[in-house]
């Protein structure tokens, strides 16, 4: 499978912290992957420079081989392939869950509003909340909310999807509908990245996970590798914390 | 957009040198225009001579306007000061005017004004002539108040000074005792003191009260009034007493939905003729009750509010407690919602204050009124400037002090929640 | 207010009691001052009744938008006073949203510069009590312009002076088409949209709208001066020597000093609170919004237009319509300067001349009243249909 996703080198900075130092990174098409790491690690601010919600300084981004730079119609055009969900959800509170789902592909993509709709509702199935459709964002419960940001990101037809702690605002029992709706996504075939505490879920569906600390990726490793036999001290001291 | 020619980094060059040149042009005539007097574009028509270091200044700033240039120093100005058109002309029509005003401004207010002296001629120089705030600086604080017995509106206010600070600083169990005094038996004490007539204390008529101090004292009353008026009409809007509730709405929105003016000519013009004929009621005391009754529709919607505010499990967990509507109220709910609207009680105490200046139409002489007063005195005609900057600085430093002090309390009191 | 809970439970003895008194309270407050007044009226002869609108004014008004004199009515002198607040009310609102947004917008600005200016402007302009800042536009800014013989001149079309600002009058011929002209293509406009949202949502092409009504509104009316035979002709104020030494302007139109210093005391003033407001709305709307939107593919400009600008606008309208009935309310202040506003005409010189306070004074809030609660009223269902629906 080929490269879909490579970073070469990059550095970040937010004033005098460095939040990424030399960061090399290959993700292949169809490849799942998780990042795990202490909260400051750079785990957030990583993927969100993949789709430039973040600027790196140094080193070089490519995506689906387009070289992320300051040039504004290649962002807005690598941002229509990669799909984000937020820890926060971020849905649109005054649009219908329909109207979040269609925003894009018909202000972006210049669908025609049926066929926005169509394949909107077809998402909202995957997820089962098609039901929910003409509610407003804030009729719904935690659970719901994601799986209509995952549905929202969905209907943009993405080649990738990023998760940025995906399930840390909810409530326990709505996580396990969020994170099966990640794992259908996971088996139909489509390249994720997932910064996530649920090492249930990583073992369950990454095939490879990526430890970071202070910026750096520390160990990137087969998902079975990681877990029985972590080479880095630090990624032993964090395993053994969280599991 | 019209693409005539975009600096970038492949221009580099050709744009830094056609920008820097203009931007250095723009500043040399603004510098000289302004501070030495030499016109270097006094060939060009007045309006355009006038403008151009803008006109010079913008255009050089579009053509140094480059997205990532490389130079650390150019980007990072870029990005903060020069970031767009818009931008840029208003920062540099914000210089322009900051550098422009500002030396002739301080010359007027400070350097060239005349501060000793005791009469109009003893102004000579060009600026301000602050002798005349000197001179009429009593009369502006006290009104028409007689200078001898000025000591009693300083010592009302020190009593009620003190009084306020010992709300602040006595502990919980005395607080409450301190504010009841202050409500209910301070002001007789205040009015007696100030007014006369007892105690070998000579009696002055309200009409020679004004200034500064009648603003403080008028609007210290109206705060003490309609606080208590508010609340009950807070409460009653909320009530579930019809007839109560809908009499508290009518109240509280026809004193919204009128100007202040027209309230204080009801209060001069209308009032009398509802009262019985030959009755006099004190002009003062009219326009208090009618400022009074006005501000307490504000009051009553900034109370209700913090009532809605609360949860409503604290009013589940007093009527479960056995508490009545008014034991419920007074133990539990006020307490908690006054405190939550102090940042908008102290509001509407400083819209209050704002609003004082308004009673000279009635004839009541406050800091504005007396400045007004004083302008058209034949021996100081012409300084009406120097006495309204005068009242707006006053005015503003105590609002500015009282608004300070609310967003303090404000960002105080939602960090203790 | 919903009139169909307003039932007395005349069972309950103990909820009853407090109703009947406060009826009473306030029937006995009116018959009180009723009755009062009646005598003092009867003292002064004069008795309640509206009629007196129909008398002879008998005094003059400084400035006014429709044809008055002395020989008008009280009735005419209270449209001439209303014109005269509405006027000074939509420009003093218009002024302060342009002042309003602009300031709202600078102080959450990058640009140090540009932020700290803005929040200074607000803080200044503030805490001055407003009848300060008309005294001091009035009494002091305006004071300094010069005599109409040294005006300051706009290229001979407009002079600035003491006695006031004089700009050319319209003379317009078929005025009439040429505003009908504009009301076509408001028209116009409006269907405009509405095809390019059906061409959007139906086949996904989108239609430049704002471009194409901005041409229209610009080539219709200009349409009707070509073909229509409209035309616009100016008459510029010329100077006038009326003796040796005092020169006046004559022609064109002149607008008072009073009106200037209160148009722009007021804008200056509500400005700030506007300002606040349009700050508060762009903060409101949380940043995870820009960038779930940014992430979607959303650009800078379908953010603002799709994302940001409809929730800032719910949270800054409320407040800021609130702010527009103060503006209109202080627009009374013109009393203090003598600009003919309902206050001063008919409140103030009306008044004294008949001596009838309750009517007038009762018409004079009322028609405050009436304009308070009408944009209340439309506030109140604008927000129920805006507001965001949540559990």
């Amino acid at each position: 499978m080929s490269k879909i996703i490579e970073l070469r080198n990059v550095n970040k900075w937010f004033d005098k912290f460095q939040a990424l130092k030399d960061v090399n990174l290959e993700v292949n098409q169809q490849e799942k992957i998780v990042i795990c790491g202490p909260s400051g690690s750079g785990k957030s601010t990583l993927i969100r420079c993949i789709n430039r919600l973040e600027e790196h300084q140094e080193g070089h981004i490519v995506v689906d081989g387009n070289e992320i730079s300051e040039n504004t119609k290649d962002i807005e055009k690598i941002r229509a392939e990669v799909g984000m969900v937020f820890q926060q959800f971020n849905l649109f509170p005054h649009l219908s869950i329909l109207d979040n789902c269609t925003l894009a592909p018909i202000w972006v993509k210049k669908l025609p509003k049926k066929q926005a709709e169509e394949i909107a509702m077809q998402n909202l199935k995957r997820v089962q909340i098609d039901d929910q459709a003409l509610k407003f964002p804030g009729q719904l419960s935690g659970g719901q909310q994601q799986r209509a940001a995952l549905a929202r990101a969905l209907c943009m037809e993405p080649k990738i999807m990023l998760f940025d702690e995906p399930t840390s605002a909810l409530d326990p029992e709505m996580i396990k509908e969020v994170l099966d709706a990640m794992v259908d996504l996971a088996k139909a075939g489509m390249t994720m990245i997932v910064v996530t505490h649920e090492m249930g879920f990583a073992k369950e569906v990454a095939d490879n996970m990526i430890f970071m600390d202070e910026g750096r990726i520390v160990e990137k490793a087969k998902t079975k590798d990681f877990f029985n036999n972590p080479k880095s001290d630090r990624t032993k001291l964090f395993l053994s914390q969280i599991l | 957009m019209i693409q005539i020619f975009k600096p970038n980094r492949g221009n580099l060059n050709t744009s830094l040198s056609i920008g820097l040149p203009l931007i250095a042009l723009g500043f040399v005539d603004f510098f000289g225009s302004t501070f030495l007097s030499t016109n270097i574009t006094g060939f060009l028509p007045n309006t355009l001579s006038y403008f151009f270091p803008l006109i010079a200044g913008s255009l050089g700033l579009y053509f140094i306007r480059i997205e990532y240039s490389g130079i650390r120093i150019l980007d990072n100005f870029n990005k903060n000061v020069n970031s767009t058109t818009f931008n840029s002309v208003l920062t540099l029509l914000i210089i322009f005017i900051l550098f422009k005003y500002t030396p002739p401004l301080l010359n007027w207010l400070v350097f060239d004004a005349d501060f000793t002296g005791s009469a109009k001629e003893d102004c000579t120089s060009g600026g301000a002539c602050w002798v005349f705030v000197k001179v009429w600086f009593k009369r502006f604080m006290y009104g028409m108040y007689p200078n001898p017995e000025q000591w009693r509106i300083n010592t009302a206010f020190f009593i009620l000074f003190v009084l306020v600070g010992a709300a602040f600083f006595v502990p919980a169990k005395y607080k409450k005792f301190i504010i009841l005094f202050m409500l209910f038996i301070y002001p007789i004490i205040g009015i007696k003191l100030i007014s006369g007539g007892i105690f070998g204390l000579k009696w002055i008529e309200t009409g020679a009260w004004g200034g500064l101090s009648l603003t403080l004292i008028v609007s210290a009353f109206a705060l003490i009034l309609c606080f208590p008026i508010g609340m009950f009409l807070a409460l009653g809007r909320r009530s579930e007493l019809p007839v109560i509730k809908y009499s508290s709405i009518g109240f509280i929105e026809i004193w919204r939905g009128v100007p202040l003016i027209t309230v204080l000519f009801m209060s001069a013009v209308m009032f009398p003729m509802f009262l019985p004929d030959g009755t006099y009621m004190d002009k003062l005391m009219r326009v208090i009750i009618a400022i009074t009754l006005f501000e307490a529709a504000y009051m009553a919607e900034v109370i209700r509010g913090g009532l809605q505010a609360l949860p409503r499990g604290q009013y589940d967990a007093s009527k479960s407690l056995g508490m009545g509507y008014w034991r419920m109220h007074l133990l539990v709910i006020l307490p908690q919602a006054l405190k939550l609207v102090i940042p908008g009680i102290a509001n509407t105490f400083l819209a209050l204050v704002k609003d004082t200046p308004l009673i000279f139409v009635v004839g009541l002489l406050e800091l504005a009124g007396m400045i007004g007063l004083a302008k058209t005195n034949p021996k100081w005609l012409g300084m009406a400037i120097e006495g309204y900057v005068f009242a707006g600085l006053v005015f503003w430093v105590i609002c500015y002090a009282m608004s300070r002090y609310s967003q303090r309390l404000e960002k105080r009191l939602s960090t203790e929640r | 207010m919903n009139l169909k809970n307003f039932k007395i439970d005349f069972k309950n003895k103990k909820r009853l009691i407090p109703q009947v008194l406060t009826i009473f309270f306030i029937i006995f407050v009116f018959a009180y001052f009723s009755y009062n007044a009646q005598i003092n009226m009867g003292n002064r002869g004069i008795s309640f009744g509206y009629g007196f609108l129909s008398q002879e004014a008998s005094f003059d008004i400084t400035f006014s938008m429709i044809d008055y004199d002395g020989s008008y009515s009280y009735g005419r002198a209270f449209l001439v006073g209303l014109l005269n607040t509405l006027l000074v009310s939509i420009i003093g609102i218009i002024l302060c949203t342009i002042l309003g947004v602009t300031i709202g917008i600078g102080r959450l600005s990058q640009n140090y510069l540009i932020a700290k200016a803005a929040e200074w402007y607000v803080e200044i302009f503030r805490n001055i009590p407003l009848l300060l800042q008309i005294f001091f536009w009035y009494y002091g800014a305006l004071r300094l312009l010069p005599l109409p013989e040294n005006a300051i001149n706009f290229n001979d079309m407009s002079f600035l002076t003491i006695k006031g600002w004089y700009v050319p009058k319209f003379l317009w011929t078929n005025f009439s088409l040429f505003f009908s002209s504009f009301i076509a293509s408001l028209v116009a406009i409006f269907y405009v949209f509405k095809y390019a949202k059906k061409q959007r949502e139906e086949i996904g092409k989108h239609v430049p709208a704002g471009l194409i009504s901005l041409s229209i509104i610009i080539i219709l009316p200009a349409l009707t001066f070509l073909l229509g035979g409209v035309t616009l002709q100016f008459q510029y104020p010329e100077l006038n020597q009326l003796s040796d030494t005092v020169y006046n302007f004559k022609g064109g139109v002149s607008i008072i000093p009073e009106l200037i210093s209160l148009a722009l005391a007021l804008s200056m003033y509500t400005a700030t609170f506007v300002a606040e407001n349009v700050r508060a709305g762009i903060e409101g709307v949380g940043k995870g919004q820009k960038e779930a939107a940014a992430s979607i593919g959303l650009t800078r400009g379908q953010i603002l237009k799709l994302v940001v600008m409809p929730q800032a606008l719910r949270i800054i309208i409320p407040p800021t319509t609130n702010q527009y009935l103060n503006l209109t309310k202080n627009s009374s202040l013109a009393a203090a300067i003598a600009y003919p506003d309902i206050v001063l005409v008919f409140a103030g010189t009306a008044l004294m001349q008949t001596g009838r306070a309750i009517e007038i004074i009762s018409i004079t809030m009322g028609t405050y009243l009436f304009l308070s609660l009408t944009i209340s009223v439309l506030m109140n269902s604008y927000n129920k249909k805006m507001a965001i629906k949540e559990k």
